[in-house]
């Protein structure tokens, strides 16, 4: 059984990433805000029964999620479409390949990583599904296990493992298709996608 | 392992979530296949981008509330 009053001094410091989670989940910053102040509350109120020694991150991150799916999906009137259209391995860095290498030091690959602004990062995630952005954020920003993102999220493992496979390979053909809308893409590279198809 | 089979593993690997004798099937397709190799490196960059582009700075008067709330002074950071 935690101590209550230790709690704040625990959990503060994760403020910043549940605050970036709530961001990615709600599209929407006045949203994000009461989703991770209700969830500091729900926390603190239940704190009593957290277990000392178990992970506070993914405790801390399952609340986020519970408050998220029972006050801001409620509100939606139909549910998300989640129908997704294949995408193959190695999706951007096979478009990318077609680069000319400008720097030794560096693949032009990495060069346009690099060059990605936040916004269109943040936007081809949270352009996502809901299901697959939620496995893909605590996967790939957060960095929890299959097994922690299955206790968050209520599913089995093979579940978490399916969406992220495909949530990712979505992402990477978002980033692709942003990076192109928005003239971010050296030549070579709109060039190579035309004739990879 | 041939490079289609290294591909299709490859998330698995780099999330951790693998035998270890998975793993050095892998290391070693990595070791002699220097487009697979690339196409690994890229992945691992990429995750790293994503992850960190994608945090955002909480605001001021949320941290506020918040310490309000939980009875904490702010301002110890």
């Amino acid at each position: 059984m935690a101590d209550q009053a230790r709690f704040a001094e625990l959990a503060m410091p994760y403020m910043s990433a549940l605050y970036s989670a709530a961001l990615r989940m709600t599209r929407n910053p006045s949203d994000a805000e009461d989703l991770v102040q209700e969830t500091y509350l729900r926390a603190y109120r239940g704190f009593g029964g957290f277990k000392d020694g178990t992970n506070l991150k993914a405790w801390l991150y399952k609340i986020l999620t519970n408050t998220f799916i029972n006050t801001y999906r409620a509100k939606k009137r139909r549910p998300e479409q989640t129908e997704l259209d294949d995408v193959e391995d190695f999706y951007l860095y096979k478009r990318l390949g077609g680069l000319e290498a400008a720097d030794a030091e560096e693949t032009p690959e990495t060069i346009v990583l690099d060059q990605i602004p936040e916004s269109l990062v943040k936007e081809a995630l949270e352009d996502l599904p809901e299901q697959f952005r939620m496995a893909v954020l605590l996967a790939d920003v957060e960095g929890f296990s299959y097994k922690e993102i299955a206790e968050i999220m209520d599913v089995p493992i093979g579940t978490v493992m399916s969406r992220l496979h495909r949530g990712r390979k979505q992402l990477q053909k978002r980033l692709w298709n942003f990076a192109e809308e928005r003239g971010l893409l050296p030549k070579a590279a709109t060039g190579a996608a035309g004739a990879g198809g | 392992m041939d490079c289609e089979e290294t591909i299709h593993q490859i998330y698995f690997y780099l999330d951790g979530e693998l035998t270890s004798w998975r793993r050095q099937q892998i290391t070693r397709h990595l070791d002699e296949c220097p487009p697979c190799a690339h196409g690994f490196d890229f992945e691992i960059e990429l995750r790293q981008v994503i992850a960190s582009k994608c945090r955002d700075e909480v605001p001021l008067d949320l941290k506020r509330r918040i310490a309000e709330v939980l009875g904490e002074p702010l301002g110890e950071e």
